[in-house]
């Protein structure tokens, strides 16, 4: 069965990676929902957010793929109930219109939203969360005018991760140690993250 | 006052030399033990070629006549020599011509690192000539790819590369190198061998309780099946192999790149898997209970369709690449790691057995395999030459002591079924990627890389026209290689396809061939045609005795066809004689 899956790879800062990366999926004609690419918490560690809507059995032997890139320390993937996520959303409406139809401050508290810019002739609201929720405040804002609207990729944090400081420990290892977990996937199952 | 005087006059230590990129380059080529470098100048990799100049006693540079035909020998290099192919080539279509062969050494796991010129770092993007994003058109065909646009950058780089490629489970590795780089000089500080990446773990942790699971399995199992494939050759395995089967008493086939890894008379080896291969080691797939994979990937060739595919069995699988595992066949034990340490490991667990029986039953296949098919094969009743009788006349004369280099098609399937093998890294062909004009540009370079050996390339009519110009490259290096030509005068597999697939519409397949012996005699290459079977042994064995090079061509029939085949879509227990 397709869902929703959130990829998350912890890389070397390098060139030409983020392609690297990219045509694994479109070699097997996956539609990339989401990408974004970040630092992480340990400087020199870039981190990848990606989602896609695929099968376990898909996304597992990707992965496996990604983390076989020399460039790449891990991959790990995650349905949406073991990650926390957000999106960011920005929506430019008409000052006057809002100001007349909308009433502000009920949009601003029932969606989470927060007003970035005011001028005479148009206003720029930002609010984040899920999909669902972004979404809500353009319906909300469409008969009133909304000239421009953008969301950003997903940003996660998957719940049981205690960080990659520890992690990297392990790699830079020159052997790594007989206790180190490689390959999750295989031993795991359905608990598919461990630190 | 001396000493400082000493000092200034004293050649300054290695260390703190000015050298350009290019000439460290070429220290890096001479720390790795690089000696023969296949490769073809160009505008933007002038620059190396010129240091090269100054590196002529140390570093052989074979010059080929195409860059695809260079890759090529340096794939051949690695495939008998077990060392890592070098090859140089400049920006634009120099580059964009090596893509086939790092695509072919991509999926064959063969350690090669090309070195690239590139147009100055400043006019990157600005499409300048003979400027091509060879990073990103290579990407998916590279282990790992880098573009240096610092001279300084290339002691690092180099070793990173050659640890790469070579490594694990090897592959090509691709550095394009701006000019600007290749002239500007820089401090060199000496070269170190790289040995640790921290985001590159070259084997994985062994884990021991898998090892345990493996030999309970393997103790416990009656009718116990091994396959093989090149990681036994690439992990330098093939005594701890043989220990193993040895030990276990269990029956073992290959793959063709597995192909040479075990002796072929040894009493445990039942011969081919695949598509074209015994008829035994695939009807006995589906009949085995613990299916024992080592070193190999479960190729589409291989195993048929999936869903009927040793369905019955326990699966362990032994491999150094994590991801090879579950990839196609579902592992019940996965025992990753290098086999050259797995193995021992496992060996130590095992019970000494036997498996009389069942052994019996490979050779009853046999029995009618030989019925069915090599009866027809090796002794054909009518006049016309069959492929297998020529390999199996070839065998008589190197009594399976030569490399025999094959190309793409039903040579290559003929070749690799009958041809015989004493000692590893005998076989070399192109297998993932099947690239036809593959095997006369690799025998140079597995000439190159085991000088001592005998390498008999076979090549179709049609694969040997794709690369012919190589030819060149054998008169000029005046190595030798022996060239035999199995010449059916049609794209003979394709032909075999339409044949029994597509109402015998042959669609492009009559392929005209030049005089071959004229065109070797050309190039100052000796050699002959024979259409008869009492010229057949002759003219092998004049090849073989010829002091050089030589090219025979072989007159075989038209419309022969390999068999056994698993035909595509069909599980390998459907396999058909004929």
């Amino acid at each position: 069965m397709k869902q929703e899956y959130t990829i998350t790879v912890y890389t070397e800062n390098q060139v030409g990676l983020l392609n690297r990366i990219a045509i694994m999926f479109s070699r097997r004609k996956i539609n990339i929902e989401s990408l974004n690419t970040s630092p992480s918490e340990v400087e020199g560690i870039h981190r990848f957010t990606i989602v896609i809507n695929e099968t376990e059995d898909v996304v597992r032997k990707l992965v496996r793929q990604i983390e076989k890139q020399v460039d790449v320390l891990k991959a790990y993937f995650n349905t949406n109930d073991e990650i926390i996520w957000q999106e960011l959303a920005l929506y430019k409406v008409p000052t006057d219109e809002i100001a007349e139809k909308v009433k502000v401050e009920r949009l601003l508290r029932e969606h989470g939203a927060r007003a970035v810019v005011i001028r005479k002739d148009y206003t720029i609201f930002e609010t984040s969360g899920h999909r669902e929720e972004t979404d809500k405040l353009i319906s909300v804002l469409e008969p009133v005018g909304l000239i421009e609207f953008v969301r950003s990729a997903r940003v996660a944090i998957i719940k049981q991760s205690r960080g990659f400081h520890e992690k990297l420990k392990e790699f830079e290892e020159t052997e790594p140690h007989p206790s180190t977990r490689e390959n999750e996937y295989l031993d795991q199952g359905d608990n598919v993250f461990v630190m | 006052m001396d000493t400082a005087l000493n000092t200034a006059t004293a050649p300054a230590p290695q260390e703190t030399r000015t050298l350009t990129g290019s000439q460290a380059l070429c220290e890096a080529m001479l720390q790795e033990g690089v000696k023969t470098i296949f490769g073809y100048p160009g505008g933007a990799i002038m620059p190396i070629y010129d240091a090269l100049y100054g590196y002529e006693d140390k570093l052989e540079h074979i010059l080929v006549r195409h860059e695809q035909g260079g890759i090529h020998a340096a794939q051949g290099y690695a495939r008998t020599s077990g060392k890592t192919g070098v090859v140089f080539a400049t920006s634009g279509p120099g580059a964009t011509n090596l893509v086939t062969g790092l695509a072919d050494a991509m999926i064959d796991s063969t350690p090669l690192v090309c070195i690239t010129g590139q147009v100055f770092a400043h006019l990157l993007g600005t499409d300048a000539f003979q400027e091509t994003d060879v990073i990103n058109i290579t990407t998916p065909v590279t282990k790992w790819n880098y573009q240096i646009t610092d001279a300084a950058e290339i002691p690092e780089i180099l070793a990173k590369a050659f640890y790469i490629a070579g490594s694990g489970r090897p592959g090509p590795v691709l550095i394009d190198i701006t000019k600007n780089a290749q002239l500007q000089p820089f401090e060199y500080k000496g070269y170190k061998p790289c040995h640790h990446i921290r985001s590159y773990r070259p084997k994985p942790v062994v884990r021991k309780s898998y090892v345990e699971e493996a030999a309970k399995l393997i103790n416990e199992a009656e009718r116990p099946f091994v396959i093989f494939g090149q990681g036994v050759i690439l992990g330098g395995a093939e005594q701890e192999f043989k220990a193993f089967i040895e030990k276990a008493g269990i029956p073992a086939a290959w793959t063709i790149l597995g192909l040479s890894a075990l002796p072929t008379d040894h009493p445990l080896n039942v011969g081919m898997l695949g598509m074209h291969g015994n008829y035994g080691p695939n009807v006995l797939t589906n009949q085995c209970d613990v299916l024992i994979a080592i070193g190999m990937r479960f190729d589409d060739r291989v195993t048929g369709r999936l869903d009927k595919y040793a369905k019955q069995a326990k699966v362990v699988h032994l491999d150094i690449d994590p991801a090879e595992i579950d990839k196609n066949v579902k592992a019940t034990v996965p025992v990753w790691g290098d086999c050259k340490e797995t193995l021992p490991m496992l060996t130590a667990l095992l019970q000494h057995k036997a498996y009389p029986k069942w052994l019996e039953k490979f050779r009853e296949c046999t029995k009618q395999e030989d019925e069915a098919v090599f009866q027809d094969e090796l002794h054909p009743k009518t006049e016309i030459l069959s492929m297998g009788e020529v390999i199996d006349t070839l065998n008589q004369i190197t009594d399976g002591n030569a490399v025999v280099v094959t190309d793409v098609g039903q040579h290559q399937m003929v070749a690799c079924r009958y041809a015989k093998f004493n000692q590893s890294r005998s076989n070399v062909t192109s297998g993932g990627l099947g690239t036809m004009g593959f095997a006369l540009p690799a025998a140079i370079g597995a000439k190159f890389g085991a000088p001592d050996r005998e390498v008999v390339a076979v090549i179709g009519d049609g694969g040997f026209q794709m690369t012919l110009q190589e030819l060149g490259t054998i008169m000029q290096s005046g190595i030798n290689v022996k060239i035999i030509i199995l010449n059916n005068n049609f794209l003979g597999m394709v032909r075999q396809w339409q044949e029994l697939f597509h109402d015998r519409r042959y669609s492009s397949v009559d392929i005209q061939s030049p005089n071959f012996v004229a065109l070797a005699a050309a190039y100052g290459i000796a050699g002959q045609s024979v259409s008869e079977r009492p010229n057949l042994k002759p003219a092998l064995e004049t090849m073989i005795r010829h002091n050089g090079s030589y090219l025979l061509e072989v007159m075989v029939g038209k419309e022969n066809n390999v068999f056994p085949m698993v035909p595509q879509g069909c599980g390998v227990a459907e396999i058909r004689l004929k």
